[in-house]
């Protein structure tokens, strides 16, 4: 992989961003704290999808469904017991269990059908979270979530009132995430997940059961989604059935393939700039969609690889030619 | 009946050029709108408004296929799926930048008001219009397709795309007729639509979704299959309201899975 830094300059520059985002609460306001936070929710998001789409090649249209699962499943801990370390679990927890049942349903399915059958999943969730008053609450969702206290009974508890705790509670939870998923991807695991998507008969003819790995890869995708999902609620207070409409299943597809679908950071460059060019766009006028979209189809047309390879392959050639 | 020609589009766009178009609900969407501004708000004959609103919609699908689909053909599926739903973003968008956010409810041309009985209850005359609408438009679908020169073609382009050109078809030719064509069926569906539904921005994604059970129900590119898929969920539609009022929606996705678990090519798909 021509495009992959060489080791030391990649990290240096992931410590200096560490850095940064440690003490970002220093020097900036609540605002771009909640949006960090919100880049951060959808990193995890995209990360787990695309375990499913760039290393196994299995297009979903159904992860918000996943999404809401765990965030439902975090809020309605948080609404009886007021932990956040419980409310989490609960919601990966959801999500997993979630995405391996339908998993079991879907990982049968290639291709065009595979992503008709999660996008029907999605929208089954979806209408449950509508219709099912009871326990979802209906259109009006669960509202008055507390954001918990970050506590282990006996040893310690952490007030999370302030942005900025539950910024650092978030941040650390992302980055563990995140290198648990790179560990994933560089393992025999991983490898194997990419020779599925490579050629599927070689792989099967190797011995390996295709559909196992398929569901595993779902699994942890439906797992990423649901922690994505359960750290919602305590920043948002709310949950509304629109989390697992299919349009937002939709938000993983584009950033990773806006940062790139066969490179690891892709998804995670792919938020930042999601919400960057939202936040700079909503400046201008109130329809951002329009020029959002516009960018999507140009970056279809035209960027095919995403900005991760773009950069890599046509901009640092150009800096090290200097 | 609205659903049927929306899945028609839909359906002859999958089946001929491949292409799973998110977009196709927008279209509908703009046929509703462009509908509702010649008729309801220009005043203009019910007819004539139709007309030309196909026309229009017609157009912009010539400039979509022209100038974008035609280059992502060869491209894989994600990339496909997300260009079409960009094209979502921006209709939307549109949309609501000139007509308002908020919905609107439509005039009823009056010689479709009142109701006439039909087995001893009084039924509604644009009902029984649209659905004979329909009909006639399968009808005129079904006699294009089999007997004419161009739905030969389509068909031959459909099965095999390579051998289609090499024997002379002007394939990027059929394919934006072909898609103006599904284009103006879809938009159709929507103006039709407009006397009986109201106008919203978000009808688009509605549609495309209820659509897309359709297709999956009758087979992914089945013209035949997308018309009794359309009739099954509008009957489980109606019917799922009046027995489980709550779970309707979740009933038809069940179904869409099912038939895609178990069947995956559609109920009257072969091989």
């Amino acid at each position: 992989m021509n495009y992959e830094l060489s080791m030391k300059p990649r990290y240096l520059f992931l410590g200096a961003l560490i850095l940064f985002l440690l003490l970002l609460p220093t020097f900036s306001g609540k605002y771009i704290l909640y949006m960090t936070i919100h880049i951060l929710l959808l990193s995890i998001f995209a990360l787990g999808f695309n375990l499913l789409l760039g290393y196994t090649g299995l297009l979903s249209f159904g992860q918000a469904g996943f999404f809401a699962v765990g965030a439902y499943a975090c809020a309605k801990v948080l609404l009886v017991l007021p932990s956040l370390l419980a409310g989490v679990a609960a919601g990966v927890v959801a999500g997993a269990i979630a995405a391996f049942i339908l998993g079991y349903l879907c990982v049968r399915s290639t291709r065009i059908y595979f992503s008709m059958l999660t996008l029907s999943f999605g929208m089954m969730i979806y209408s449950l979270a509508w219709k099912w008053r009871d326990v979802t609450g209906g259109d009006d969702g669960l509202v008055g979530i507390p954001r918990a206290p970050f506590s282990i009974p006996g040893l310690f508890s952490i007030d999370m009132s302030s942005m900025g705790s539950y910024y650092y509670f978030v941040l650390i939870i992302a980055l563990i995430a995140i290198f648990v998923l790179y560990r994933i991807v560089n393992s025999p695991f991983g490898l194997t997940l990419k020779g599925i998507r490579d050629s599927e008969n070689r792989v099967a003819f190797a011995g390996v059961s295709i559909r196992n790995y398929r569901l595993l890869s779902f699994t942890i995708g439906g797992l990423y989604a649901g922690l994505a999902g359960s750290l919602l609620p305590p920043l948002e207070n709310t949950v509304t059935p629109p989390l697992a409409h299919w349009t937002q299943s939709a938000e993983p597809v584009m950033v990773t393939l806006l940062g790139g679908i066969h490179t690891f950071s892709g998804p995670i460059v792919g938020s930042v700039l999601f919400y960057l060019i939202k936040d700079i766009i909503v400046r201008f006028t109130q329809y951002w969609l329009i020029w959002f979209g516009s960018i999507v189809i140009l970056l279809v047309l035209a960027f095919r690889g995403g900005i991760v390879v773009f950069f890599s392959d046509r901009i640092m050639p150009l800096l090290k030619r200097i | 009946m609205y659903l049927w020609l929306l899945s028609a589009g839909l359906t002859l766009v999958f089946g001929v050029l491949g292409v799973l178009n998110f977009a196709q609900g927008s279209l509908f969407m703009l046929g509703a709108y462009a509908t509702f501004t010649l008729y309801g708000t220009l005043g203009l004959n019910f007819w004539l408004s139709i007309l030309l609103s196909l026309i229009s919609v017609g157009i912009i699908g010539a400039i979509l296929e022209r100038f974008f689909l035609r280059r992502i053909y060869e491209i894989d599926l994600p990339y496909q799926l997300i260009l079409t739903f960009g094209f979502i973003l921006i209709f939307d968008d549109l949309v609501k930048m000139i007509w308002g956010g908020v919905a609107m409810i439509p005039p009823m041309p009056s010689f479709f008001e009142g109701n006439i009985p039909v087995f001893g209850r009084p039924f509604p005359i644009y009902n029984l219009f649209i659905i004979f609408a329909g009909l006639a438009v399968a009808l005129v679908l079904w006699l294009i397709l089999e007997k004419t020169w161009w739905g030969r073609m389509i068909r031959a382009s459909a099965s095999d795309r390579e051998m289609a050109n090499a024997i002379g078809i002007n394939i990027p030719m059929l394919f934006t007729t072909v898609f103006v064509f599904a284009a103006m069926l879809t938009a159709l569906g929507g103006a039709l639509g407009t006397p009986v539904r109201v106008v919203a921005p978000g009808i688009g994604t509605a549609m495309i979704i209820q659509a897309f059970v359709i297709t999956v129900i009758g087979g992914l590119g089945n013209l035949k299959g997308a018309f009794v898929g359309a009739l099954i969920v509008g009957i489980l539609t109606s019917y799922g309201i009046l027995l489980f009022p709550v779970f309707e929606l979740f009933i038809i996705f069940v179904v869409m899975a099912i038939v895609l678990m178990v069947k995956p090519e559609g109920l009257f798909g072969n091989n």
